[in-house]
């Protein structure tokens, strides 16, 4: 698949707040997906394939009718919750094209909470059963609690501190100060102000969790063929993958290497199917669910140690463009917005591209390598990572 | 209030499919059992239809002691149930039991919920009733040794 397919186009809709997009989640796709289909340069009619995730209410056989395109030949959702599909749906629309079973397939997101409610919520009914029956009475509900435990574990391990939480955070608000499209810009954060607020559940303060926002985000893959025609300096998909190791998905908290976000399996089948090593890598996205999770995310991408945490999660180590690992350059799920991941994904399309609002500099060569990584602590996860026309003929090839 | 946590909470009740009834049953009698294959002998949690080690069907449940070691804590302070509102921080602990092969259980520690949280620490569990409830039900809470 290394190379199959490549990025046509991206497009977003303004994000929102949650609750305050002034259009329907069916609209929003369909703007997001014409401002990809207007960024390619292609007609939507050439669409044959749609590819998204978390359970999205947008139906594949509705976007098709609706944009009238003249055949839907591939309809792809990636099981699982929150972000994990974020780039498991970009190498399912890669598949897809890599196999022949389709030729243009949109990876999108859209997220509309006014209309259909708020993510973070406990459960509002008087009696539970099932898997939740052995948790939710202790009051562990929310996707904070969920993985705050599995994040204390992992730092209580390792010995990491709350500076390196802290440093995830302020450096996703300082990337959104340069981003007009960022629901952040024009709101920094301080490093004082992270410290004096409140807490969610420990480790995380209110600036560790991601927003909920409205909008939607599409991406629209086609063959690398293809792409050469296109009008953007190409983007490649080297690899894609999605899953989980063994018994993640243990019920009540009984997944057996509990300390981790999932990725200690795919991060290496990633890095085999695109031929490039962790060095390789120019910069990096890492769904922000909650900061704790890109911690054990980028450790388990072998980009640091787990006992080197305190001295690389450092906000100077991690801003663009003079960082050592520029992360989140968009401002990510904390400070551009939550789209599930996909505004992620497309900010790593943009740093190959060279149009990120935290570029990275020409004179470091620019951008060859640029990885996404999708929803840690859940199952299944995924990652994603694109490459330039150099990494074609380049490295690992 | 009649448990750790205020009441208004969600209450457990057994699956409809009738999978962890015996689980609920027992901690009303002030016990802890859990699923252990009748086939390989290893324990496993949560409820389950098959051995996942040995792929037999054959699972039995098994009293075990209800002594383990924190594996992991939080201490909660947002309110994500209108029924927690005013109620402050407390606590969650996730429970290793290392004569059941380390599987783990997710309970309350009682006590104070600004103590010292430390994995490893040896807790025993205390059943709490409330029987006047409609309809009746039991949580496993944790106290340290
Ligand atoms: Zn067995």
């Amino acid at each position: 698949m290394r190379g199959a397919a490549a990025v046509a186009g991206v497009g977003q809709t303004t994000y929102w707040k949650w609750g305050q997009a002034d259009e329907p989640e069916f609209k929003l796709a369909l703007r997001a997906i014409m401002a990809a289909c207007e960024d390619a340069g292609i007609s939507p009619s050439e669409i044959d394939g749609f590819a998204s995730y978390s359970n999205d209410r947008t139906e594949a056989s509705r976007l098709a009718a609706a944009l009238g395109i003249d055949e839907l030949k591939y309809a792809v959702m990636q099981w699982g919750g929150g972000g994990g599909g974020a780039a498991g749906a970009v190498a399912n629309a890669a598949a897809a094209i890599a196999t022949g079973q389709a030729d243009c397939v949109v990876a999108f997101r859209a997220l509309a909470q006014g209309q259909f409610g708020r993510f973070g919520q406990g459960p509002r009914r008087n009696t539970i059963s099932g898997a939740n029956a052995h948790t939710v009475p202790y009051g562990l509900m929310s996707p904070a609690q969920m993985f705050a435990m599995r994040v204390n574990r992992f730092m209580h391990d390792h010995g990491v501190d709350q500076s390196a939480l802290r440093a995830i955070s302020l450096a996703s608000y300082q990337h959104a100060q340069t981003n007009p499209a960022a629901t952040m810009y024009g709101k920094p954060l301080t490093a004082e102000q992270y410290d004096e607020s409140r807490w969610i559940v420990e480790p995380f303060h209110i600036y560790d969790c991601c927003q909920e926002n409205d909008g939607a985000a599409a991406i629209i893959l086609v063959s690398a063929e293809r792409a050469a025609d296109l009008a953007h300096r190409p983007t490649y998909v080297l690899g894609a993958v999605s899953g989980s190791h063994h018994r993640v998905g243990a019920p009540v908290h009984n997944d057996p290497l509990y300390a981790t976000s999932s990725f200690t399996t795919v991060a290496p089948r990633l890095y085999e199917m695109a031929g490039v090593t962790p060095a390789d890598v120019d910069v990096v996205q890492s769904y922000e669910n909650f900061t704790g999770g890109v911690l054990m995310a980028v450790v388990e991408h072998g980009f640091c140690e787990p006992e080197q945490a305190n001295e690389f999660f450092t906000l100077d180590n991690l801003l663009a463009p003079d960082g050592d690992f520029p992360l989140n350059t968009s401002g990510g799920n904390l400070a551009e917005a939550y789209m599930h991941g996909l505004g992620l994904t497309i900010e790593a399309i943009r740093q190959i591209r060279g149009t990120s609002p935290n570029q990275l500099r020409a004179a470091d060569g620019g951008v060859d390598v640029s990885m996404m990584i999708a929803g840690p602590m859940v199952t299944p996860v995924s990652s994603v990572i694109f490459g330039s026309d150099a990494t074609i003929e380049g490295i690992g090839a | 209030m009649s448990g750790y946590l205020a009441d208004g909470l969600p209450v457990p009740v057994p699956s409809s499919d009738g999978r962890d009834a015996p689980y609920w049953e027992a901690l009303a009698e002030n016990r802890l059992v859990l699923q252990r294959c009748n086939n390989c002998r290893g324990w496993q949690w949560g409820p389950e239809w098959i051995c996942h080690r040995c792929r037999s069907f054959d699972l039995g449940w098994e009293e075990t002691e209800a002594t383990g070691v924190i594996y992991s804590h939080e201490r909660v302070w947002h309110p994500v149930h209108p029924a927690l509102k005013d109620h402050g921080p407390f606590v969650i602990v996730l429970v290793e039991l290392p004569q059941c092969d380390g599987v783990r259980v997710v309970g309350n520690l009682l006590g104070d919920p600004m103590q010292d949280l430390v994995i490893g620490t040896p807790v025993t569990g205390v059943f709490e009733h409330h029987r006047d409830h409609d309809p009746p039900y039991t949580l496993l809470q944790w106290r340290v040794d």
